[in-house]
């Protein structure tokens, strides 16, 4: 999937509408046998992998799941601590799943409040006056594009470095946000779009619609996509 | 970064007497609904502030115009493309007093009135296309622009033409905002 992932931040810096559509990440899943030979340490609530990388299982990636079933951040779905339960001996052998964790809403709010700080002091240091702001950010595995209108909604997209398009890409997003929240006469502007709400699914459908056919890299699937509503595939 | 010059298939043309016909219900039900005059001014002008706050989202999207340098320009854009894109006339700018920022809006047809003989007995002081005014207002209050509109002439009134007159007023924080301008 080129486009990773939208963010939709209001005047505030607050996050009123995000949408991941990541391709599956590397997961990997293996069985172990007492002792573990990895070290596992507890941060910022979630079950992190400290030493002992090998086969696809790296520093940082997160314990997902524990025997298929997917684990509440310290706890194993039963209740019980994953640390607790991995130092049992009579657990064993347990399959564990590892992978790169997921960012929590509450994250993602605090990193949405956080760029559209950056964009503000970005839009400053600008030795002319009237800049535009972060436009973009590049790494080697992601681009992030920046679209600010001039009522100061941001509209940022994560994609492939090489994904081409992405400026209309986000006039389209605008639109759409034009269309569907503020045409609601109950959405109050400012305000997340919910989902389930005639607004959110709404919103979200479009959205998806729009970065769905990005699979083919290049410009023309822009264009691709006339108007119609279709089933979400 | 072109704006797309063609219209989505989505979107439908109404009838334009639908439309009139419903602000005449509407304007004609907050007349019953309070006896002052002023009362259904400030009611219109009120709808037409929340109008106005989404409707600029709608037109920035599709109409791609970009900052503006000045208040004549902005004034420009509003008569040239805005009411163009949602009444479809084109009012002309005038400037009455550059150094206030006083700006006119001289509309010759209104499509909103097209109906309306004259206005009732005893509403002689009802502004009956007080929505646009509050519409603008709202739109220009979120590019972070304070202004006042008010009609300062009105056909139905028995003006010669119908005159919105917009005065831009000074920003309390500006240097706040003008990386926005």
């Amino acid at each position: 999937m080129a486009i990773f992932s939208v963010y939709v931040v209001n005047k505030a810096g607050g996050l009123i509408y995000q949408l991941d559509s990541y391709a599956p990440r590397a997961e990997a899943e293996k069985t172990f046998s007492y002792p573990l030979d990895l070290l596992l340490k507890l941060h910022d609530e979630r079950v992190l992998v400290a030493f002992g990388q090998r086969d696809g299982i790296r520093v940082g990636h997160a314990v997902l799941a524990i025997n298929g079933v997917d684990v509440n951040g310290k706890y194993t779905a039963d209740g019980k601590e994953v640390l607790e339960y991995l130092g049992n001996p009579a657990n064993y052998p347990v399959s564990i799943r590892f992978g790169r964790p997921r960012l929590t809403s509450n994250e993602k709010l605090m990193l949405a409040s956080m760029f559209h700080s950056l964009f503000a002091i970005g839009s400053q240091l600008s030795p002319e006056q009237g800049s535009s702001g972060i436009e973009m950010l590049e790494t080697d595995t992601f681009k992030l594009h920046c679209f600010q209108t001039l009522t100061g909604i941001k509209f940022v997209v994560l994609a492939d470095p090489r994904q081409a398009g992405i400026d209309s890409l986000l006039r389209k997003i605008y639109e759409i946000y034009s269309d569907f929240a503020l045409k609601n006469p109950f959405y109050s502007l400012e305000m997340p779009i919910r989902g389930k709400a005639t607004d959110g699914r709404g919103y979200s459908r479009a959205c998806t619609l729009f970065i769905q056919p990005s699979l083919a890299l290049g410009p023309s699937w822009c264009g691709c996509f006339v108007g119609g509503r279709r089933q979400l595939c | 970064m072109s704006c797309p010059t063609h219209r989505r298939p989505e979107y439908r043309k109404i009838n334009k007497d639908l439309f009139v016909l419903t602000y005449g219900a509407l304007v004609a039900q907050l007349c019953k609904d309070y006896e002052k005059d002023e009362d259904v001014n400030k009611y219109l002008d009120k709808m037409g502030y929340g109008i106005g706050t989404r409707l600029v989202e709608d037109f920035l999207a599709r109409s791609c115009v970009g900052r503006c340098h000045s208040y004549s320009e902005i004034t420009d854009i509003i008569a040239q493309v805005a009411f163009k894109m949602y009444l479809g006339i084109t009012p002309s700018v005038t400037c009455n007093n550059s150094s206030r920022n006083e700006f006119s809006l001289i509309l010759d047809k209104n499509p909103l009135v097209e109906f309306v003989e004259e206005l009732p007995a005893g509403r002689s002081s009802l502004c009956y296309c007080n929505l646009l005014c509050g519409i603008i207002r709202g739109a220009l209050e979120m590019v972070h622009l304070a202004a006042d509109v008010t009609f300062l002439q009105d056909r139905l009134k028995g003006d010669s033409v119908t005159e919105i007159g917009i005065t831009f007023l000074k920003k309390p924080e500006e240097k706040k905002y003008r990386r926005k301008k």
